[in-house]
């Protein structure tokens, strides 16, 4: 996958936890960076379900929690 | 009994999303009620409604409504409409009252309690489709959040770091009015020293005009003409307009507003409560339970029926509602009255849970510049020896002023207020 997608996954993180785009680096953590919530984390994970029709498990959906982690989560399924 | 007074307004409704405004063309006789253009309304049988005015709402107000100045773009999906409001009149009404500069110790002594009648009617809608398009795993995880009534005195709460009682109403359309009477209890028995109070909603949508229209309760013989369509006590009548906004007060014990030198609207002196027990959706014929309200309310007060200046009617709109009430009120009157009584829901709608608050708002607004609202297109009155403001604002004398709401299931409020 080319790193086009690493930037759908900043620009749906960007969006959905209220981060300015240039702010959404590789080793920022959603929680500990971002202020994030539990329930940020679920809308995330569900948008990013959603962006690249993929079905990510609730214990899948756990780990990820760094921008690194989105990235290389989706490169791995898509 | 510790006393009560109001020493912060903030309104958002379809005349416009400020309390001075709003009370501006209200007294100019200015109607807020618009044919709705922000969603399909062509199988609807009312297709006319009281909407806040925004980039999506024709209005003529000056001011325009932008969730932006209240929450980030963020947290707009994680809160209905009905809570927004709440944030935006909340804001306007602590600012109004100065409590925004309280100490942390003043906050923990400051609580919230704001009603609401239906709660996140849209979002409840928007997400029983996706779940039944799209399945469980695409439902978000803030619709019920999002959607639980008492979410907005929890976001109040949250945004202005009160940390007093937190408490919500629903009463339907007698919310707001209640959530008035119960925060000016918690502060009579010493449990606050400051309280936000109101109501809001955020209901006019699809699901929420096809319900009220299949209880037969709203207008639909002016669709072409909506400005004409709410015309309480007029004999031609057909229902009331929905409408959306909210009504934020800030209640203050007396000794505690006067320390701080806060600018004072007017004292709550009482506030009554009565139940029909009677039916659904429909009134006492005879307005047994609004009268009981009313009566309840003066004696709390020790004041006499007589020295009632104005009344903001609970006046709807609808044929055996506003039949009730001023029968209702004329049997309070004991026959004779220099009292007027109007309905500002002639020219805003029904704002439902918000109603109340609103309405207790223009009250307040009537002592502070001696004036009564209109009730606009009252132009073949039922028989009465009350004088229903028609269609013009009048000016008067008004040291009390009486507020009163009515919901379904039978549950009437009326908060007294008087001159300070």
């Amino acid at each position: 996958m080319s790193d086009n997608t690493a930037d759908k996954v900043k620009a749906i993180i960007s969006d959905k936890l209220g981060v300015d785009i240039e702010k959404v680096k590789d080793e920022a953590r959603f929680i500990d960076d971002f202020g994030a919530d539990s329930l940020d984390t679920v809308d995330l994970v569900m948008a990013l379900e959603e962006q690249f029709d993929i079905e990510i498990s609730d214990k899948e959906g756990q780990e990820i929690q760094s921008v690194k982690d989105a990235i290389a989560f989706i490169k791995s399924k898509c | 009994m510790k006393r009560v007074v109001v020493t912060g307004l903030g309104m958002v409704c379809p005349l416009a999303t400020n309390v001075e405004e709003s009370w501006r063309r209200l007294i100019n006789g200015e109607s807020g009620i618009k044919k709705v253009k922000s969603f399909d309304v062509s199988d609807l049988a009312c297709k006319i409604a009281g909407q806040v005015p925004s980039e999506n709402v024709e209005q003529k107000s000056d001011s325009l409504f932008n969730p932006l100045d209240y929450v980030s773009a963020k947290d707009l999906n994680r809160m209905d409409a009905f809570i927004i409001y709440a944030l935006a009149a909340a804001t306007e009404a602590i600012k109004d009252s100065g409590i925004d500069n309280a100490t942390d110790s003043e906050k923990e002594r400051t609580g919230v309690i704001v009603g609401s009648g239906i709660g996140g009617l849209s979002v409840i809608y928007d997400t029983a489709l996706t779940l039944k398009e799209n399945g469980a795993r695409r439902v978000s995880p803030f619709f019920i959040p999002s959607s639980l009534i008492n979410l907005a005195s929890g976001h109040i709460s949250m945004t202005f770091g009160l940390k007093g009682p937190n408490h919500a109403v629903v009463t339907a359309c007698a919310t707001g009015t209640h959530a008035i009477g119960d925060a000016a209890r918690i502060i009579q028995v010493g449990s606050a020293d400051v309280m936000v109070a109101g109501g809001t909603e955020g209901s006019v949508c699809r699901i929420g005009i096809a319900g009220f229209s299949a209880a037969r309760a709203l207008s639909t013989s002016k669709n072409d003409t909506p400005e004409e369509a709410s015309r309480p006590w007029d004999k031609s009548r057909d229902g009331f307009v929905m409408a959306e906004g909210s009504g934020i007060l800030v209640l203050e014990e007396l000794e505690h507003a006067k320390k701080r030198g806060a600018k004072i609207y007017g004292e709550v002196v009482g506030c009554g409560m009565s139940s029909d027990a009677y039916h659904i959706t429909s009134p006492l014929p005879n307005g047994d339970g609004a009268y009981r309200s009313m009566r309840e309310a003066l004696r709390f007060a020790e004041v006499s029926s007589d020295q009632i200046d104005y009344i903001n009617a609970h006046g709807t709109s609808t044929l055996p509602g506003d039949l009730g009430e001023l029968r209702a009120v004329e049997r309070i009157m004991d026959g004779k009255t220099t009292g007027s009584m109007s309905s500002t829901k002639s020219a805003i709608g029904h704002l439902l849970g918000a109603a109340g608050a609103v309405e207790a708002i223009f009250a307040l607004m009537s002592i502070r510049d001696q004036v009564v609202p209109p009730t606009l297109n009252l132009h073949d009155p039922e028989e009465t020896f009350i004088d229903l403001v028609p269609l013009k604002a009048k000016e008067r004398t008004v040291k009390y002023a009486l507020s009163n709401s009515f919901g379904f299931g039978g549950t009437n409020a009326s908060i007294l207020f008087k001159a300070f």
